[in-house]
């Protein structure tokens, strides 16, 4: 089977397992009891904190681990919710966020909170023209995804980052969960409050991700108890998946660059091959996208008939994100680009891993093309 | 950028006669232990500069590094070409065009180091502005105030290209000055003192003192903790950890409250002096703050000095608070410094120490104590750790 579902969730790197292994058996201590096992408990998530202050260029003590994206993305955006809910209560996002964004916000919806849901143009990209104009006196939070989730389009997070230095009051959120380790992420220079991180996509484990925040930001926690994470992330600490989290960080850290390469290799060649089949259109556009994601659709196809023909022949694709790929429904994300409702319900995301190799991305689209033929006759969607 | 070098600037003050040679040498030998681990760069010293080949290493790594040598002013990261008249000229172009945020204006500046080249220096600039014109769209030169400066140095081994300086942290090598042994606890001041001392090219040793059971083994690792970021600084650090239990109880029991502090701090001297003596450390460094808290008023001072003959440096005598806590922030040590843990500064502080104490009274409170013997069971019992800058941490081989 070659899995090229990495946007929903990656294959642990075997190091990565040896290590949870490894805390497991032999740092059980709780990181906070006082004594020699807790101590070193307490160290091992220590450094594990500094590897991820040192890749994300920020400092330890704005490091905060969490349950992973979903809770990152929650605690952030309810925390500022509540914390500055005196300030204003209105809030700015896109039509494009994760479920874990979106829905949060239409959920503080019913909190008497108001959202901007930003619109975005065909390549599923946001205006800095209309965010500013969204922009309101008692707008408190902006959050912007990096990279999309479903299409790969990258976001101008910097140039939003630059317009909200004028509004040093409006906290900025980031859900980097599909563009750390995939492209470049600078936290600080843009000018970034908090931001969110996944372990479980980029090949370390699941549940358990990052919330960064910038030093002297106050948020209200979601989770309160022993005050763990410096008060904004109770509950003993995950210290297993944490410690893996750290490893899978070390691990692209030092893979970067071949890893970039590659990537940016699989995804061009699946491009070249897809665009090259009569009744395939690639809806993920060519510049300013992540390396790791192709979208694409065979107008007329129902996507999941499509998924199941290309899984019989030994490939693992998604339809969208997997946390709403089991609405029969286009996809939001789709929708909001402007794409047509056949299209859209005919989309299928092909996202590339670590273990993927270049020909197996020529023997995909050999597949698809086949594929593809087959289905001609059943084609209505 | 790919760079193939970096060149690194240090300073002419205090280097006068033979001083510069023995300078020289101490900075060569900070900055090779300043590369990465297992780095295929290589340094060398070449007419008042150093250079660091970096042999395929990134640059952005160990600029990052070199910025924490004492003694550099500045680096720029050097492309080197042939000194050929097309190389040159490409290089430049390719310097300027790696420039982020690309530069609206540029000047060219040519020094021609190897005066057999044809061209002069003049007509060199002239060439390479030039060719940049030509290419680079929308730039404009401006030779008063520009946006980038591209130096182009033609020396007989080749051309080197540079458009960025960066700046270093001056002082002098961590050698160069001796060595002191600073009493470090697990506050904000005695890490600052000593960053302040090694600045000046003063080699460190550190002396903690430990009171197990009344202060944790996470106190000592965080004093630990701040000898490293110590370390990343000024190399390898010894730390004399001294068990301090057996006297601070002593004190408490037969000494008057008021002067628990001061009797404490002059076993504290004494028993460094004796560490300092046997490691060869010409002087004592704290973080003490002239009226930053009672013992630290110049009645209290002298009380403490008075037992002991070495020189006792306090290098944050005039600071405020802020201004420490600055530094502190800019060498990474205040969020260690923060953590909650007691020391043994902290343990039986006394409600009201005695503000103008007396060397004559604390002799004489001293007397219900048996000094030397005390002092030298803490002399003998004190362990030494090395902390390098790159630790071997318990659970390192996990990641």
């Amino acid at each position: 089977m070659i899995y090229l579902d990495n946007s929903a969730t990656t294959k642990p790197y075997p190091e990565v397992v040896e290590t949870v292994r490894q805390v497991m058996e032999n740092y059980y201590g709780n990181p906070s009891s006082l004594h020699q096992k807790g101590v070193e408990a307490e160290q091992v998530l220590k450094q594990a904190r500094q590897i991820a202050a040192h890749a994300l260029r920020v400092k330890p003590g704005e490091i905060i681990f969490t349950s992973g994206g979903t809770e990152s993305n929650n605690t952030a955006i309810k925390g500022v919710a509540t914390q500055y809910r005196n300030r204003g209560k209105h809030l700015v996002t896109t039509q494009i966020e994760h479920p874990a964004v979106y829905d949060v916000c239409k959920q503080l919806e019913a909190f008497g909170y108001e959202v901007t849901y930003l619109p975005v143009n065909a390549e599923g990209r946001i205006s800095l023209e209309e965010l500013k104009q969204a922009i309101r006196p008692d707008t408190i939070l902006v959050s912007v995804m990096h990279v999309n989730n479903e299409l790969g389009t990258i976001q101008p997070i910097a140039e939003i980052g630059a317009y909200l230095q004028r509004f040093p009051k409006i906290v900025f959120h980031v859900d980097a969960v599909q563009s750390f380790g995939k492209i470049p992420l600078h936290v600080r220079e843009w000018g970034i409050d908090l931001l969110s991180v996944s372990a479980h996509k980029f090949h370390g484990p699941r549940g358990v991700g990052i919330l960064y925040k910038r030093e002297g930001l106050q948020i209200q926690p979601l989770l309160t108890g022993g005050g763990q994470e410096a008060g904004v992330r109770s509950g003993t600490e995950n210290l297993p998946a944490i410690a893996g989290m750290a490893k899978a960080i070390r691990i692209m850290e030092e893979r970067r660059e071949q890893t970039a390469a590659l990537y940016r290799e699989l995804t061009a060649r699946l491009r070249r091959g897809i665009a090259s089949i009569p009744g395939c259109v690639v809806n993920t556009p060519e510049e300013l996208t992540a390396p790791h994601i192709l979208n694409f659709s065979v107008p007329g196809v129902k996507a999941e008939v499509l998924l199941h023909a290309l899984e019989e022949q030994g490939f693992l694709v998604s339809t969208r994100s997997a946390c709403s790929s089991k609405r029969n429904e286009p996809s939001r994300v789709l929708m909001a680009t402007g794409m047509g409702r056949e299209r859209a319900l005919s989309a299928i995301r092909l996202s590339v891993g670590a273990e993927n190799k270049p020909e197996e991305m020529d023997r995909f689209v050999d597949v698809l093309r086949d594929a593809v033929q087959r289905l001609r006759p059943y084609q209505n969607v | 950028m790919k760079y193939d070098m970096i060149m690194i600037r240090y300073g002419e003050l205090a280097l006068k006669g033979r001083n510069r040679d023995i300078f020289e040498k101490i900075l060569l030998q900070r900055v090779k232990e300043a590369l990465p681990p297992d780095t295929s760069a290589t340094v060398y010293r070449s007419y008042g500069r150093m250079y660091v080949d970096l042999n395929g290493e990134q640059a952005e790594e160990v600029i990052r590094r070199l910025q924490r040598v004492f003694g550099i002013i500045s680096v720029s990261p050097i492309k080197r070409v042939e000194s050929s008249k097309e190389a040159i000229k490409q290089g430049a172009l390719e310097l300027i065009r790696s420039i982020v945020p690309a530069p609206a204006t540029f000047r060219v500046v040519t020094r021609r180091a190897d005066k057999r080249y044809p061209q002069s220096s003049m007509d060199v600039s002239r060439m390479v502005g030039t060719h940049i014109l030509r290419n680079v769209p929308g730039i404009k030169v401006d030779l008063h105030q520009p946006d980038a400066v591209v130096q182009i140095e033609i020396r007989s081994e080749g051309t080197f290209l540079t458009s960025e300086t960066v700046p270093g942290c001056g002082g002098l090598p961590v050698g160069a000055s001796g060595k002191v042994l600073l009493l470090l606890s697990g506050g904000i001041d005695s890490p600052v003192a000593g960053w302040m001392m090694m600045k000046r090219g003063v080699a460190l040793e550190a002396v903690h003192f430990h009171s197990y059971p009344f202060t944790s083994e996470r106190s000592l690792q965080k004093v630990r903790d701040l000898a490293r970021k110590l370390a990343e600084w000024g190399g390898a650090i010894r730390l004399h950890v001294v068990p301090f239990t057996e006297i601070q109880t002593a004190i408490r029991e037969r000494c008057p409250e008021d002067y628990l502090i001061t009797i404490m701090r002059r076993f504290m001297m004494r028993i460094s002096e004796r560490i300092a003596r046997e490691n060869g450390a010409l002087a004592l460094a704290t973080g003490e703050s002239l009226g930053q808290v009672a013992s630290q008023t110049l009645e209290s001072m002298q009380t403490i000095n008075n037992v002991v003959q070495i020189p006792i440096l306090r290098p944050l005598i005039s600071m405020d608070k802020v201004e420490i806590m600055d530094v502190a922030r800019k060498i990474d040590t205040y969020e260690l410094s923060i953590l909650p843990y007691e020391d043994c500064c902290t343990i039986f502080t006394p409600k009201n120490p005695v503000t103008r104490p007396k060397p004559e009274q604390a002799s004489r409170f001293e007397q219900r104590l048996d000094v030397e013997g005390l002092v030298a069971s803490a002399v003998t019992g004190t362990v030494v750790e090395e902390i390098a800058a790159q630790p071997r941490e318990v659970g390192a081989e996990l990641f």
